[in-house]
């Protein structure tokens, strides 16, 4: 394959995915289908973004990443609930308490899944740094083992998701209806992959997480604790999970203790496609997997995942290490 | 054969064994490296001179034996530790960032960045023009030999007081070499310098002790004009002749 076809291969399957369906779709139905498409791939690339990063720095494969996701979903449960019984915001008609309740229940989940992913990389990762099977093994076990706690906790049954009551409903745009909240996730999305670009890009912490991602042993002999590094990714990846779980909840308006099983398939694939270790590889993974998967699922409803397992292989096919191999 | 006697060593490596896996790789190795000399290690390939480098930095723990920089032991300590104390690494693959630019690959080694770091960055630039021209390109799509540049002068922006390098001249053109060994030789103004070399011309180019490695040991030492002229050291453990 020439050099400028691999360049814009990427370009040219989004835009392929993007807008094949407008010969299939009505425009209106077809803005609709999109804005969902677009919100599902953003709440994925939360979810993708975390796992990605943890694979590309610390090379571990974490199969616990889907428990830390249900568990941001909880925390987002219980305090989103538990704020709104103090102050009554999610159920204000202001738009601005509404988001100022879901941002502050995004948080505390963020910091709270941030303090269990530093403490199940200190305690179950580390001693299995630089083997994948061991990983695997132990990832699947501390997965098992936090999502009992969940129906320990939170009890097996599913709950309700609280949405504040402005994020319901639909805004109609030129005839054209689009769903409030969708609309909300992406921008949400979007200014948390900017905020990550920046950091990743423009900070010193950053340069030196990406120098991580290439060459781990010689950040060590460059004087920086690689460990710490690596408590930190997992504690940032984690929270990204976790805001990916809230998120999700508020999506799907339900939570139950084995959601992160179903999330962490999604996020593998789009982890995979985009590249591991690749922060924009996610955001375009995320957004081609949620795209079709809408497009699909409206399409052709019952081949709704297989088309997103079709992607993976077609990607894989072309590109074995990914849309962007070469990191953020 | 004797090194200078009267300075005192800024390294001092003593009966270290260290083990790759199950291999044990060094079986007593013992040297010491003075200030203001390049000291070369030498020895056919699999004897023990990367892996000496490697045990020195941290990133092989010796299982036996002492390690000491400046009379501190540093043998128990981990790699960030040891570079911390002013140790400067240059891997055999050069371990540069490919995706970052050149300015970034810098930013990583900087563990200050204040005025005398910045100062230390101009004499790197005259040192080492190319990485000036080149400082907003990724490192990736660097020549080797500008490749070779940017991972000898990474870790001199800290001021390193130690400079270990390992197969400088690899994988490069004889022109590059020589350009190489030019400006390493500028170093020698600013740093200790630890060079394991099999190229043998940059070797003696260079180097002002020596110390021969074989099968995990350092079995001579000396000045290098004395290894350039006996022959028979050459050939029994280099398994060469002449100075190529």
């Amino acid at each position: 394959m020439s050099s400028p076809w691999k360049r814009w291969l990427p370009t040219l399957i989004v835009l392929a995915i993007f807008l094949s369906p407008l010969l299939l779709i009505n425009p209106k139905t077809y803005i609709t289908i999109t804005i969902s498409g677009l919100a599902m791939g953003m709440l994925l690339f939360l979810v993708s973004s975390g796992f990605s990063l943890i694979f590309g720095f610390l090379s571990v494969l974490n199969l616990a990443h889907g428990a830390l996701f249900a568990w941001g979903a909880y925390i987002g449960f219980t305090s989103f609930t538990l704020i709104n019984q103090w102050t009554g915001w999610g159920g204000s008609n202001s738009i601005f308490l509404n988001i100022i309740i879901f941002l502050l229940a995004l948080i505390v989940a963020g910091l709270l899944v941030a303090l269990l992913g530093i403490i199940t990389e200190r305690l179950v990762i580390r001693p299995v740094y630089g083997s994948h099977l061991f990983q695997i093994f132990i990832t699947v076990g501390a997965m098992i083992v936090m999502e009992e706690l969940i129906r320990i906790v939170w009890g097996p049954n599913d709950e309700v998701m609280p949405v504040p009551i402005n994020f319901m409903g639909s805004w109609d745009f030129f005839d054209v209806v689009v769903s409030r909240y969708p609309l909300i996730a992406i921008i949400i999305g979007l200014v948390l992959y900017l905020v990550i670009l920046t950091i990743l890009r423009k900070t010193k912490i950053g340069t030196i997480v990406r120098a991580g991602v290439e060459n781990p042993e010689m950040v060590q002999v460059m004087g920086h604790n690689i460990y710490r590094y690596f408590t930190g990714v997992f504690a940032a990846g984690s929270a990204l999970a976790a805001i990916g779980g809230g998120m999700w909840a508020t999506f799907v308006k339900s939570i139950h203790p084995a959601m992160g099983g179903e999330v962490i398939v999604f996020a593998l694939i789009v982890a995979i496609i985009g590249g591991l270790g690749s922060m924009t590889g996610s955001v375009v993974g995320a957004l081609m997997v949620g795209l079709s998967y809408n497009y699909v699922a409206y399409l052709v409803p019952k081949a709704a995942l297989g088309i997103t397992m079709l992607l993976l292989v077609i990607i894989l096919s072309i590109r074995p290490t990914g849309l962007f191999p070469e990191g953020t | 054969m004797e090194v200078d006697p009267v300075a005192e060593p800024i390294l001092k490596v003593e009966g270290i064994h260290s083990f790759i896996g199950k291999h044990h790789i060094l079986q007593g190795v013992s040297f010491e490296v003075h200030p203001g000399k390049v000291t070369v290690l030498l020895g056919r390939n699999g004897a023990g001179k990367s892996t000496t480098l490697r045990t020195i930095i941290g990133l092989l723990s010796p299982s036996q034996g002492t390690i000491l920089l400046k009379n501190r032991a540093i043998h128990h300590m981990k790699p960030y530790q040891i570079s911390r104390l002013g140790i400067g690494f240059v891997p055999e693959d050069r371990g540069i960032y490919n995706l970052l630019t050149v300015e970034e690959n810098f930013r990583v080694a900087m563990l200050q960045e204040e005025r005398k770091t910045r100062e230390m960055l101009k004499t790197i630039f005259d040192i080492f023009p190319d990485l000036k021209k080149f400082w907003k390109a990724k490192a990736g799509n660097l020549s080797g030999g500008q490749k070779q540049m940017l991972a000898i002068a990474r870790p001199l922006v800290n001021r390193n007081e130690l400079l270990l390098i390992d197969e400088p001249s690899k994988g490069l053109a004889p022109i590059v070499i020589d350009h190489l060994i030019d400006s390493i030789n500028k170093l020698k103004e600013f740093t200790v310098i630890i060079l394991v070399e099999q190229n043998f011309y940059m070797a003696s180019s260079l180097g002002d002790d020596f110390y021969l490695f074989d099968d995990g040991k350092t079995v001579h030492q000396g000045q290098m004009e004395e290894l350039v002229r006996n022959e028979e050291l050459k050939k029994k453990y280099l398994g060469i002749s002449g100075t190529n």
